[in-house]
Parts: structure tokens; C-alpha cells; sequence
């Protein structure tokens, strides 16, 4: 096990490239593009099942085979179209074209051809592209090359939503900018009909999305300004006529008839999908609030579902009621990420910016989105150029009790607004609460901030571009008689006027630093006097932070002249520096690693290293072209062994960064990777039955089933599975046909499920829900729930192969706690069982 | 070009009124169009709409409905008569008495709630007999074209009655609104009866329903507006429908083939036009065009362009918010205005200014020296002001008074001059000779009588008679300076020139085939200028009976490009007296100065040509400039008249000030306000 190199360089599930079927059938399955792969998800359960991979390079369509509803056809930028039996995952066929494709369309009455957008040979830049018809030849081979290439027409626009196949197939309909094109394939004749540019009202007319009436001839078409045309009598070139709707007040993004044609679906910026009764004038429903811009919008084929997905990465399907049933929520794409990639302490989950003013909760472990915690608390304006309040700063206290986080509004007026607002974690909710909103905390922007580590006292720190930086203190306020205690104002500090731009606190909070420009000051933050300044000109400091573990006595900074420093604070010397351009210097809680990404030339360079040795652990170089300002350490659930000396950095935790384009990458280790594959294979069998009478009939029966063998269950959910139940899911996914006769099988599976139901597991796990329920219900007890929830923590760190001192003392004296709340317990509940009958 | 003094008139307070109903007949291509005063003109539609007679309403006679039969032009009032209108003489023929009827002709539904049948004979109409009697009001009214059956739109329902025995076939209700407009009725404001049995309605729900007429249920509902659908129109061929709407828009269905190449066909709504600020009262689609009015006083034409086999001006849209005749009249010698209102005459005397540059400092104010109300009930049908200021003279539908202004300098005696000759009983027409001795009042069979004015009084003198023998009443006359040629105009186009010397016909200007709308007599060259509807003009030499050379080369060469392209008719012509060769034309929208020594524009040239001629030298502008200039500095002019001390009037009337004497439109939510 070792990384090697860029191949490990494990690109992060970013779903922004969404990319549905125009309709997605059966409608258990929702079929998208993510980066090179097309992914099927469960519209029921909302969970990923699995991914088609095989291309080599961005998947720009997908398309049902129209003859069989199970084979799903895709198109990549690589110049191949395979076709994939979706349901299982399996690569059936692959076409090779030979040129980039960008988009893939299938008729019903076009049997074994697939039309396809390719760029023109001449000049690719300039966005010519042409619309291509492609016989696919019908051989046993698995690899064919399609060699039947004739245009249909060369006036295409780049945008895939600009083209659309007509009643039947008989007739495709394709726009680009101002002209609107149909072309007949029996009579093989183009109509074309043009719009002008503007008008005296200034409406924009060019088109952006066109959708065809399956059983009419009537085709719709999106505008820029929010306008949508219904096209009928288009074999006159003069009679031709249109109908003008218009409530989108930005471009249509998408359009989509319903299969029995009955309504019209809309989609745009406003983030609102409009519901259109076809033929009823302007009557029409709205399902509004459904997060980011609408690209795109598609329906089952049966009609029962919608599915939209938005800008923000997010696929939401809909019921035909108009009613939300599921989202399927990939890692939020905001505009920006501008708070730090911070780690929840209580939930492990990454929290940045998520939907415009919330923060999102996103688990890495499961790669799924968790929650959105709404910070400003006000409704946000779909509409470009609005300045509206965003999240800009965040940050958690160690145990995950107090969030603080800054909003901002005004980046670019002259009158900035920001509000700090500190955040609460509510135990019964489970969620962060709003404690104390500070309007003016200070005069001006609010640089950065961070909370001590140290456990009894949390304490914020904020530093401002008003030249100051202040503590704030969780204090009992005298005026109000409640039990809860806001935050105040404790210690102002401030330096020769200098601005302070970065702050932070030593592991156990006895210090505190903060740079002023080329000087670092560090603080006593108990008594608030200035121990000692140090100074390395020129170059103001850039970034600062303290080591951890063993190395807590040294301080490492950045400044912008390329430098990186490591001062000795017991010595209040420089201990060494070097001479590199240190774009983002990120400590490794759990170790005294800490990683600094340097952006030279063009490219990133990852260093690994422990402040008390001068020889960095890992090098990479030449990671990546983009600079990286984000980054972060995830612990992991449980440590990795690796022996391996450059990758021993990794075992602890894991390091995730964030590029300017938005992708999040981490490093993964080759175990990891295999592990990813095989948890991948795994499916969610019982989401995959659809609801037939023959289902309900025999659902209850199953119910039943479930209901006895619920304890078993918590178990099978771990990737650890036993061996019995993955001999069921083979047996349940392969064919019929396939399968040996029953006789054969059914030791196998009465033997599989005799092991999966033996009751070794049980007994722990029935003991540690006791004893959670009993130290629930032990409201009488002195210790606070928290102190307990810190143990907890601490043993978790343990139990991770910490090298560090945890004080044994403590757990020591809560297992006896443990224990003696377990004998008392287990008296009363023997009497409650025998009161009971 | 010449610089003139302006007077600045815009204390004429005319007020179109709102357009009540439309009618349009497809033989001759005329269409009528009822106003809320009563009135009802005529436009032609194949000449570029021009207006060619007004028939002057009443007080208190409110048109509710318009018909064409034939070439007779029949319309139906809240006052309970249906009257009809002698065309050729520009007034109403006669009226019945039907009892309260409020909307349709010969077919008459009543606020009672009867539908009365009438016969129409050759010369009156008969009430023939009553349908079944129905219990709530009857709104509108549709025949079918088999004449068998009639649809009826009333309160909250539909009825179909058999003409044959006058029952009722069927009775279908229309849902009244949602919310709070529940328990307000339904109005069924209009019906259209189509060819294939289906019935159209228009209700104050704002929805247009389609209803089968065998079974009588609901085809199909369109919502087509939150407001009241006031109006339905269907086309020739059935194929095309337009709904107007309170709204101020006109929504267009049309029955399209939903499968390509299929022929089961279905109303689809298709287009929206919005070009109305209020409520559309008529709607009418002709061949080519909709063309709708409604109480924001203009008449819109939107062409449709899937109709049209080539774009021209012709074809372009056009609304007609002034009247093409002349409201005002001047005195040119004594500086005296008199605006023609409906029910009254205004006489103001111009103010005086002083010091020169672009604008000039008012003197004296402008002073309104009379107000004329009409006696009777009959608006004013024409009116005129001598030059020098003595007389002023109006008629109307029954009677023509004739006043005597006298004044000295604080003195002002006005009196009306009782004993005229028999044969100013009503005219068409009036206008002054340039001496003010004689009036010439235009009559009957396009004839003109000539009465002499003298302190004394008046005394008729003789008629002029055309030799064709034309029935049309003249609507232009025109007399020239030296006093002894008049030129007369009528509605088939014909132009007469009289001798006033013999008092015998002259000549006859070759007819063509567009209507004048402007003519003048040159005070030097005696030579009869023309502008003609379609924008063309001509020069006819009284003496010489034919076609001026400056004339031909026009015919020859044609007229720019741009002038043709100009939506309303020209409508006055005026002369120079200090330089002969300029002629002094204007529309509603400019004031253009010909000068006939100049040479034409071709279709290259630059037509709008004051910019760039003012900054090029003296020499090269001899060589740039033509024969046009026009002046775009003032807007929505309802006349220009060249008063005798070298001072032009222009009399505007701005279309915001009509806009804020409407009454307020329909609120309506904008989006982002």
C-alpha cells in the first residue's frame, strides 16, 4: 500500500454536471452524468445505487434505448457511444465515432440510429456544430465502430436543450440563436422560422430551450427573457402561428412536455417549476423554493414523476401532485466557497458554504449531504446582481458545541454590512440554535476568528480590519434573569495600530497569536498581557498556526515573501525557516503533522512536514494547476495501519482540499480505493421491486419477515457484512434463468440466514442501548450530559491510535461510572420486567 | 426653407370619444365605426383607412350595436331605435321605435328580454314578430348562416332559439367567477355563431367558451383575461377568431390542425396584441388585419402578417386617434381660431409676442372671445370662419346658423343674421370666399349653393351643379384668392372646378382612385394642388385643364420612399405668398414645405435631410438639398394654417392630454412594481 502519485489522486464525487434523460425510465431509477461516469440513483430511497463507468473523458448525454427500456445509451467527449444495461451496471456495447461528441439523441421511429452533436472539423473553438445521424451496426463484437455517419444539419446550437424529436419522431426541431428549424425526415425538408433580435418592449427573443409535443404538432420553445412560444402550423413557411406565455422573468432554462402531453413543465433561475396546462391558456402551478436554478427538467415515462436538477447540484424528484417526494443532494455548489473547510467535531462532516446564506453539513464518510443550517435567515432573491448577505466566516469550538459564523453584505458597495452570529448546538433538536447575534462587533470587516481549545472556557477570538482584535466570553448577562448566557465583549487588544489578520490559539489554549502585519504577538489569554512580539521582515505574515502534540511549542507562519518560519516559543527563537511560497498552511489536529500547499509556477506543490524536523514527510509535486486556499484534515472513523513511511501521514486523518474550480480532491490510499469498489457493487435490493399487486401482497408477508429480523439489520447496513447476506443479494441479482434449481439453493440460503441470525452480536449491542437509555434517564445525576459527551470523545481519540497523553484518570473514572450505573440500572429493569405481567 | 412665427396652439381641448362598435363590410371594404357621441364614420379600408364620411351623432344617443345589410348601414341605441343612415348624404335616414333595445339590428334582443325579428324592406324595416320570451336581459346576439337558428347571450347563460317557431333549443349556463365575483352574474357580453354549429362566447369572467350547438355542452374554455371579455370577431373563413378584453388587449384564436396535414382541427389560442391602454368595446378581423377601438378613442389596425403577400406601408400597423377632417378654422386676416367641437363652437383670438430667437416672449395672452352652443340636440356636422373674422357659420344634421361678429376696440357685438335663403337649410360643407363676400355651403347631390354676404344680410346667388351627376356629398372645398374658381371634393373621388364668374362648371380633375384629403388653389398660378389618401399629390392647371409639368415629373419619378410610408393623410395645403413656389403641407406627426424649384428625391437620396444640410457649406448644400423639408418639431398636429402677417398656427393636441382625460384603465399588477 502506497499513494502513487497523481493516479491515487482521487477525484471527489462533484455532481455538477448533471445530465438527465429525457425520460428516465422505469421510474425507480433517475440515470445522471457526473464527470466521467453516468450514476443511478433510487428515486424511492434517494440513495446513489451505482455508476456506469468506462468512459475516459466527461459523459455530455444520455438517452434510453428506445427498443429496450432497460439499455441506456450514453455519449462522451472521448468519441465512443456505449450502450449499458443501467440497472445492473453492465457496459453491453461500445460504439466508437471517432470525434467528440456533445450530445446524444433516440427517436422511437429511428430504430438502430442515434443522432449526434459533433463539432464541425473545421474549427472546434468556434462553436459550429452540426447534428449527425449514426447507424450503429449490429454485431456480437463488444467494441464496433460506426462508420454510417450522415448530417442532418449543420446549424446546430452548442446548447444540447436546443434540439427536440417531434410527434412520433417524424419530424426534430432545432434552434440556434434566432431561428428556429424543423426538419421532416419523410419529406426531408427544413422549415425555418426567425425571430427578431428585439423589439420596442427590449425582449430578447434568442432561443434557449425547445420542447416537442409528443402526440401534437405543436413545439415549444424557451426565450432568453422568460418567454415561452408554442410553434403550431410549421409546414407554412407564412401561416405558421405561435402563442406567447411568459412568467419566467430570466431565460427558460429547460422545457419538457409530460409523456401524454397534458402539461408543459418550465424550469429557469427563478428556481420555481412551472407547471403549464397545455391547451388552457395560462393556467398554470407553481412549485416554488426548490434551491438553486433549474437546468433541467424530465419526466418518467409513466408520467408519476418529475425530475429537476439544479444548479446547485441537486436532483429533486417530484411527484405528479406537484409535491417534493425525494432530493438527491450531491455537495452543494454555492458560487464561492468563502468560509475555511471546517470539520463538524460532533457529526465528522465537512461544513462550507452550501446554498446561498446556509452552511452545509456534508458527510464524507458516506458522501452524502446531511443538512443546511440556515444563518442569515432570510429568503434569498434568485435574480443576477443582487448583493445579498452571505456566510464569509465560520468556525466550530473544539467540541462542537458553539458555531460562530459572519455575514456579510456589501462586498462591493462602499457600506458594508456584516453580522456575527454565535450558534448554540441544541441537544434535543440536534441541531445548532442561534444564541447571540452581534451587530456591530466591530467597525469594520471581520478578518478571521477562531475558538480556544481548551475545554472548560470557550472563548472566540475575532480579528478586524479596524486594527483590533477582541475576545468574546459566553457570560452570564445580569440584566436578564434567564438561564441562558449570551456572549459578550471580554478583552479588546490591539497593536500599534497595525491591522491583525490572523489569530490562533496553542493546543491548550494557554497562548494565543495574532499577527499584526510582519508582527506576531502572543497573548496570554488568561490574564490578557502581551507576552512577547516576534518579527521576521519583510513580509507581512500570511498565515500562522501553532503545532500540535508533541510539537506544541513551536509556531509556524507564512508571509508573503515567501517564507515559511518555525519559532521555538520557549525560546522565543527562530527555530528554522525556508523559502517557499506557502499558499495555505493546514495543521492535522489529531498529529504534529502539518501540510502547506505551495503554488509555484503555475502549479501546486503539496508538502507534508513536523515542525521539529526539517525534513518534510511527503512531498508532492505538481499536484494540481489550480491554487488551493482550502483545505482541510478529516479524521478517520478508525486508523489505518500503513507502514509505509510517505503515507503514515494519512493514517490518522485524511486531507481534502478544495481547487478553484471547485472540485474537492483528496488523497486516498490503494486499500481505500478497493474498499470504494466493492462497497459500490452493493445494492439496496428491496428499492428495486416496484409496487405491483403481486408486491403488496406479498409485502406484508415480507414486512413480517422484517419485523422478526430487525435486530439483525443494524448489522447488515455495515460494509462488513457476514458472508451470508451477500450470497442473498447475488442470489436475489443474478437471472432466473442463470440460477441452479432451487433444491440446490436452499441450504445455501437457509444456512446463510442461520448465520446471519446467530445471536453473538446481540447481546453487546442490546447491553449498550441499555445502558444509553438509563443514562438518559438518570436526570438526577451531577454530571452534565456534556462533560460525559467530552469523555466520549476523548475515549473515541483513544481508541484511533492517538499517540498522544489522554489522562486515563478520567475515562477510568467514567467506566466505573458506567458500570455503576449498569448495576443499579439492571436491578430496575429486572423489576420493571417482572411488574410488567 | 423660409423661417416663419410660430403660434403654439394647444388650448384646443379636443376629446375623441371612446369607439362603441365596429363594423366591417367585406364588399366595398368599408368600415363603420360607432362612437360613444353617436357618431359613426366610415373608413375605407383598402385606402389606407381614410376617413371618408362622419355622420354626426346626438346628445344622449348612445350606439350600442351596427349593422351591415347590403350597403345599408343599420345601428341599434339604448334609446330603443334602430336606425339607418342615408350613406350617400352623410345623415340618418329614419328611426324605429323598438322599445328599449340595446344591442343587435333586425334582430333585436331587448332589455325585457325579447328577441324581436325584423324584416328588412326595401326602403324601412318591418318588425316581423317576437321570440320566446326570456326572463333576464339580452346582451348580445348571433345569427347562424343556415338563418335558422340564433344564439343569444345573456345573464349567466347561452340560448339558442329556432327562428322558425321562436323556442328555445337549448339553454347553456356559463360559470360565474371564483372568490368574491361569485355572486356577481356572468355577463355574456358577446356570441359568435360559426358555420359548423359551434358557438363562441365571451363573458365578463374573462373567459372565451366554445359550446357544441347539437348538445349544448362546453367544447372547450379558454382563460383569457381576469377582466371582462367585452368583444368577439370571427374571420371570413371562419378560421381565425379575436377576443377584446377590458384589458386593452385582443387575444387571437385560430383553428389549427393539431396533426400536420390532419383535419381535425382545434381552437388554439395563439397571439396577443396589446395596443389598447382601456377597454376594448369592437373588435373586427378583416382580410388582412384586426382592427379594434374602444374607449381610449383610437382605432388600431394590426395587420396580420401571415396575411399579407407583401409588406408594404400599406400594411403597417395604424392607429387613427383624429378625425381626418379639419376641427379648426382660422381667420386669416383678423388672427381669429374657431375650434369645432361636437356640441359647441369656440372663437379665440391668438396671442401676441414679441423679441426674437427660438422662442418668444408672450405679449398678450390668447383670449377666448365665444362659446357657440349648438341649439337642438344635433352635434355640428361643419363649420367655418370667414377671413376676416365677420362670420362665423355651422351646421348640423337639421339647421345652418349663420353669425355676424362685429368689433371695435372694447366693443364686441355678435348676433345671428335670422333670414337665409331657403336653401341653407343643412350642408355638407361650408366655406368662405378669400374677400369673405360669399359663402359657398356644399348640398345635396353634390351641389353647392352660393350665398353673397353683405352687411345687410344674405342673399342666395345660385348652385353649382357637377355635370357627372354624382350622389356623394362633398367633403372639401376649396376657393381661390382671386374669387374666381372653388373646387369641390367628393366621396367618389371626383373633383369639380367651377367658374364663379359664370357659375357654371369649369372642369373635372381626372378621378383616381384614392379619396383627396387635402386640396388647395395657388393664389398666383391658379393651379388646384391635391393630396391624395395613399399620399400621393398632384397639380392641376385650372386654366390650363391638365397636369402641371411639376406634376408629371412627380407621376414620373414617384415620391420617396419615406413620404409614402407615412400613416396619416395630409391634411391641409397651403401657399406662400412670399415665395410661389412653396406648397405647405401637414400631417398629424409634420409640417413639410415643398419647394417646387428644388429638384425630387429618388429612393437614394436622404429624405430627412436638415441635419446634414445645415452643416455643410453654401455651395454644397445647393447640391444636396430637394424638394422636401420637413420639420418634425411639433407632434400630433391637429391643424396648420399661414396667417396673413407671415405667422403659421399650429394647432396641437397632445396624445398625453387626451390620455389623462380618459377615464382610469383597468388596474393592472406590472411585474417588479
Amino acid at each position: 500500500m502506497k499513494i502513487t502519485g497523481l493516479s491515487h489522486l482521487f477525484k471527489w464525487e462533484n455532481l455538477h454536471n448533471w445530465w438527465l434523460t429525457k425520460y428516465f425510465f422505469p421510474p425507480l431509477f433517475v440515470l445522471c452524468t457526473s464527470g466521467d461516469s453516468v450514476k443511478v440513483y433510487s428515486t424511492r430511497t434517494e440513495e446513489w445505487l451505482h455508476s456506469l463507468q468506462g468512459h475516459t473523458n466527461q459523459v455530455t448525454g444520455i438517452a434510453l434505448n428506445r427498443a429496450n427500456h432497460l439499455q441506456v445509451y450514453s455519449c462522451s467527449a472521448d468519441g465512443t457511444v456505449k450502450l449499458w444495461d443501467f440497472i445492473d451496471g453492465i457496459l453491453i456495447k461500445t460504439f466508437i465515432i471517432g470525434y467528440p461528441l456533445f450530445a446524444i439523441y433516440v427517436s422511437e421511429k429511428h430504430d438502430g440510429i442515434v443522432f449526434l452533436h459533433i463539432a464541425m472539423d473545421t474549427d472546434s473553438k468556434n462553436e459550429c456544430f452540426q447534428l449527425v445521424a449514426v447507424h450503429l451496426p449490429k454485431s456480437a463484437e463488444q467494441e464496433v465502430e460506426a462508420k454510417e455517419l450522415s448530417a442532418v444539419s449543420s446549424r446546430i446550437s452548442p446548447n444540447p436543450s436546443c434540439t427536440a424529436f417531434g410527434r412520433e419522431g417524424q419530424y426534430i426541431a432545432f434552434a440556434r440563436h434566432l431561428q428556429l428549424n424543423v426538419y421532416f425526415f419523410r419529406k426531408q425538408k427544413t422549415y425555418s422560422f426567425s425571430l427578431k433580435a428585439t423589439d420596442k418592449k427590449g425582449a430578447k427573443n434568442a432561443f434557449t430551450c425547445i420542447a416537442c409535443h409528443p402526440a401534437d404538432d405543436c413545439i415549444a420553445t424557451g426565450h432568453e427573457d422568460g418567454k415561452i412560444r408554442l410553434w403550431r402550423n410549421f409546414i407554412h413557411t407564412k401561416e405558421y402561428t405561435y402563442s406567447t406565455q411568459h412568467w419566467h422573468h430570466n431565460a427558460v432554462n429547460t422545457l419538457c412536455f409530460t409523456p401524454e402531453g397534458t402539461n408543459l413543465l418550465s424550469g429557469g433561475i427563478e428556481s420555481v417549476l412551472v407547471q403549464w396546462q397545455y391547451g388552457a391558456g395560462n393556467r398554470k402551478e407553481f412549485l416554488p423554493r426548490l434551491g438553486g436554478s433549474i437546468l433541467h427538467v424530465s419526466t418518467s415515462s409513466d408520467g408519476q414523476l418529475f425530475c429537476t436538477s439544479h444548479s446547485d447540484n441537486k436532483i429533486t424528484v417530484i411527484e405528479s401532485s406537484f409535491k417534493v417526494c425525494g432530493v438527491i443532494q450531491g455537495l452543494v455548489k454555492g458560487d464561492a466557497v468563502l468560509t475555511d473547510l471546517m470539520i463538524d467535531p460532533r457529526s465528522k462532516a465537512l461544513v462550507l458554504n452550501g446554498k446561498p446564506g446556509h452552511l452545509q453539513f456534508y458527510s464524507l464518510m458516506r458522501d452524502k449531504h446531511l443538512y443546511n443550517l440556515d444563518i442569515v435567515q432570510q429568503e434569498y432573491i434568485y435574480e443576477a446582481g443582487l448583493d445579498q448577505f452571505e456566510v464569509v466566516k465560520a468556525a466550530f469550538d473544539i467540541n462542537g458545541y458553539w458555531l460562530a459564523t459572519v455575514e456579510e453584505r456589501g462586498q462591493k458597495s462602499s457600506d458594508l454590512e456584516f453580522v456575527l452570529k454565535l450558534w448554540a448546538y441544541d441537544e434535543r433538536t440536534q441541531s445548532f440554535v442561534l444564541n447571540t447575534t452581534i451587530t456591530a462587533a466591530h467597525t469594520d470587516r471581520i478578518i478571521s476568528m477562531c475558538f480556544s481549545s481548551s475545554e472548560e472556557t470557550t472563548m472566540l477570538v475575532t480579528t478586524a480590519e479596524d486594527g483590533q482584535f477582541k475576545a468574546w466570553c459566553q457570560g452570564a448577562d445580569a440584566d436578564t434573569q434567564q438561564d441562558q448566557s449570551f456572549w459578550s465583549c471580554e478583552f479588546v487588544g490591539s497593536y500599534h495600530n497595525l491591522k491583525p489578520t490572523n489569530c490562533s490559539f496553542s493546543a491548550d489554549s494557554s497562548l494565543l497569536a495574532v499577527n499584526f502585519q510582519e508582527v506576531i504577538t502572543i497573548w496570554s489569554p488568561d490574564t490578557w498581557e502581551l507576552l512577547t512580539t516576534l518579527c521576521q521582515p519583510p513580509g507581512v505574515v500570511r498565515d500562522l498556526c501553532f503545532g500540535r502534540l508533541s510539537c506544541s511549542k513551536y509556531l509556524i507562519a507564512t508571509t508573503t515573501r515567501n517564507l515559511l518560519c518555525c519559532w521555538n516559543l520557549l525560546t522565543c527563537a527562530l527555530e528554522w525557516s525556508t523559502s517557499v511560497e506557502v499558499s495555505k498552511l493546514q495543521p492535522d489536529p489529531l498529529s504534529e503533522n502539518v501540510a502547506a500547499f505551495s503554488y509555484q509556477s503555475k502549479h501546486t506543490d503539496l508538502f507534508v512536514f513536523k515542525p521539529s524536523e526539517p525534513r518534510p514527510l511527503f512531498t508532492h509535486k505538481n499536484m494540481c494547476s489550480e491554487k488551493i486556499h482550502r483545505a482541510v484534515f478529516v479524521p478517520r472513523e478508525e486508523p489505518l495501519n500503513n507502514c509505509d513511511e510517505s503515507s503514515q501521514w494519512l493514517n490518522r486523518s485524511q486531507l481534502y482540499f478544495l481547487t478553484q474550480n471547485m472540485d474537492l480532491l483528496t488523497f486516498s490510499t490503494a486499500t481505500e480505493e478497493d474498499r470504494m469498489l466493492s462497497s459500490s457493487k452493493r445494492l439496496v435490493i428491496d428499492d428495486s421491486v416496484a409496487v405491483t399487486p403481486f408486491y403488496l401482497l406479498l409485502g406484508k408477508h415480507r414486512q413480517q419477515q422484517q419485523k422478526l429480523n430487525t435486530p439483525s439489520h443494524p448489522a447488515a447496513d455495515k460494509p462488513q457484512q457476514p458472508q451470508g447476506s451477500v450470497t442473498i443479494t447475488e442470489l436475489l441479482h443474478t437471472p432466473a434463468h442463470v440460477l441452479p434449481a432451487a433444491s440446490v439453493l436452499c441450504s445455501m440460503l437457509v444456512s446463510s440466514l442461520l448465520i446471519s441470525n446467530t445471536g453473538v452480536r446481540k447481546d453487546p449491542l442490546r447491553e449498550m442501548e441499555s445502558s444509553e437509555q438509563e443514562m438518559n434517564s438518570e436526570k438526577e445525576e451531577e454530571h452534565s450530559e456534556e462533560e460525559m459527551e467530552a469523555c466520549d470523545s476523548q475515549q473515541e481519540l483513544r481508541a484511533q491510535g492517538s499517540v498522544d497523553e489522554v489522562t486515563p484518570k478520567l475515562s477510568k473514572a467514567q467506566e466505573r461510572e458506567l458500570k455503576r450505573i449498569r448495576k443499579t440500572d439492571f436491578s430496575w429493569m429486572t423489576g420493571l420486567i417482572d411488574s410488567k405481567p | 426653407m423660409g423661417e416663419f412665427k410660430v403660434h403654439r396652439v394647444r388650448f384646443f381641448d379636443y376629446m375623441p370619444s371612446g369607439i362603441r362598435a365596429l363594423a366591417f363590410n367585406g364588399d366595398t371594404e368599408r368600415m363603420a365605426v360607432a362612437r360613444m357621441d353617436g357618431s359613426v364614420e366610415i373608413f375605407h379600408c383598402s385606402d389606407r383607412f381614410f376617413q371618408e364620411k362622419i355622420i354626426p351623432g346626438r346628445e344622449q344617443c348612445g350606439i350600442e350595436g351596427l349593422s351591415w345589410v347590403g350597403e345599408r348601414l343599420f345601428s341599434a341605441g339604448l334609446n330603443g331605435g334602430i336606425t339607418e343612415y342615408d350613406l350617400t348624404n352623410q345623415k340618418v335616414k329614419y328611426t324605429i321605435d323598438a322599445y328599449k333595445i340595446p344591442w343587435y339590428t333586425f334582430l333585436v334582443g331587448c332589455e325585457d328580454g325579447t328577441v324581436k325579428l325584423f324584416e328588412v324592406n326595401e326602403d324601412k324595416i318591418q318588425f316581423e314578430r317576437n321570440l320566446d320570451r326570456q326572463k333576464s336581459r339580452i346582451v348580445s346576439l348571433s345569427w347562424h348562416t343556415s338563418g335558422s337558428k340564433i344564439a343569444a347571450g345573456m345573464m349567466d347563460m347561452i340560448q339558442i332559439f329556432n327562428v322558425e317557431t321562436g323556442h328555445s333549443i337549448h339553454r347553456m349556463l356559463a360559470d360565474r367567477g371564483v372568490g368574491t365575483s361569485r355572486s356577481k352574474e356572468c355577463v355574456v357580453w358577446s356570441v359568435v355563431y360559426l358555420s359548423d354549429g359551434t358557438i363562441v362566447s365571451g363573458d365578463s369572467v374573462g373567459m372565451v367558451k366554445l359550446w357544441d350547438d347539437q348538445t349544448g355542452t362546453l367544447i372547450k374554455s379558454h382563460n383569457v383575461t381576469k377582466c371582462d371579455v367585452l368583444a368577439l370577431s370571427v374571420s371570413q373563413n371562419e378560421d381565425s377568431l379575436v377576443a377584446g378584453t377590458s384589458e386593452g388587449t385582443v387575444v387571437q384564436f385560430q383553428f389549427v390542425s393539431m396533426v400536420l396535414g390532419k383535419d381535425d382541427k382545434e381552437w388554439v389560442r395563439t397571439r396577443t396584441f396589446k395596443n389598447h391602454t382601456h377597454d376594448i368595446r369592437a373588435v373586427a378581423e378583416i382580410t388582412t388585419a384586426v382592427v379594434s377601438g374602444g374607449m381610449d378613442a383610437q382605432l388600431v389596425v394590426k395587420p396580420l402578417l401571415d396575411k399579407i403577400e407583401v409588406r408594404s406601408a400599406a400594411s403597417a400597423l395604424r392607429k387613427i386617434h383624429f378625425p381626418h377632417r379639419r376641427l379648426v378654422f382660422c381667420a386669416r386676416n383678423s388672427g381669429l381660431m374657431l375650434f369645432q367641437y361636437p356640441g359647441h363652437l369656440e372663437l379665440w383670438r391668438l396671442g401676441e409676442s414679441e423679441g426674437k430667437g427660438s422662442s418668444l416672449f408672450v405679449k398678450r395672452n390668447p383670449e377666448k372671445l365665444l362659446h357657440l352652443k349648438v341649439k337642438g340636440e344635433d352635434h355640428i356636422r361643419c363649420s367655418a370662419v370667414s377671413p376676416c373674422g365677420e362670420w362665423i357659420v355651422y351646421s348640423t344634421a337639421s339647421s345652418l346658423r349663420l353669425y355676424r361678429l362685429h368689433y371695435q376696440r372694447f366693443l364686441f357685438l355678435f348676433f345671428q343674421i335670422s333670414k337665409l335663403p331657403k336653401v341653407l337649410s343643412s350642408a355638407n360643407q361650408l366655406c368662405f370666399s378669400s374677400d369673405s363676400s360669399h359663402l359657398f355651403s356644399a348640398s345635396t347631390q353634390s351641389s353647392v349653393h352660393i350665398v353673397s354676404l353683405s352687411q345687410s344680410g344674405c342673399k342666395f346667388v345660385g348652385t353649382l351643379k357637377p355635370k357627372s351627376g354624382s350622389h356623394q356629398a362633398i367633403h372639401l372645398l376649396a376657393a381661390s384668392e382671386d374669387g374666381e374658381w372653388l373646387a369641390s371634393a367628393n366621396s367618389d373621388h371626383e373633383v369639380h372646378i367651377y367658374n364663379l364668374q359664370t357659375r357654371k362648371a369649369h372642369c373635372t380633375v381626372p378621378v383616381y382612385s384614392s379619396a383627396v384629403t387635402a386640396m388647395g388653389i395657388h393664389p398666383t398660378t391658379n393651379c388646384l394642388f391635391m393630396m391624395y389618401a395613399d399620399q400621393q399629390m398632384c397639380e392641376y392647371s385650372i386654366e390650363q385643364k391638365q397636369y402641371t409639368d411639376w406634376s408629371r415629373t412627380v407621376q414620373r419619378k414617384g415620391l420617396h420612399r419615406l413620404w409614402m410610408e407615412r400613416d396619416t393623410p395630409c391634411l391641409n395645403v397651403m401657399f406662400n405668398p412670399q415665395n410661389p413656389s412653396h406648397v405647405i403641407l401637414h400631417d398629424t406627426y409634420m409640417l413639410c414645405i415643398i419647394d417646387q424649384s428644388l429638384p425630387l428625391p429618388d429612393d437614394k437620396t436622404q429624405f430627412y435631410n436638415q441635419l446634414t444640410l445645415k452643416s455643410l457649406t453654401e455651395d454644397q448644400r445647393k447640391s444636396h438639398s430637394h424638394a422636401f423639408k420637413v420639420c418634425k418639431t411639433f407632434k400630433d398636429i391637429l391643424c396648420v394654417e399661414l396667417i396673413s402677417d407671415q405667422s403659421l398656427v399650429v394647432v396641437e393636441r397632445p396624445l398625453e392630454d387626451v390620455a389623462t382625460q380618459l377615464p382610469a384603465p383597468i388596474k393592472q399588477k406590472k411585474f417588479a412594481t
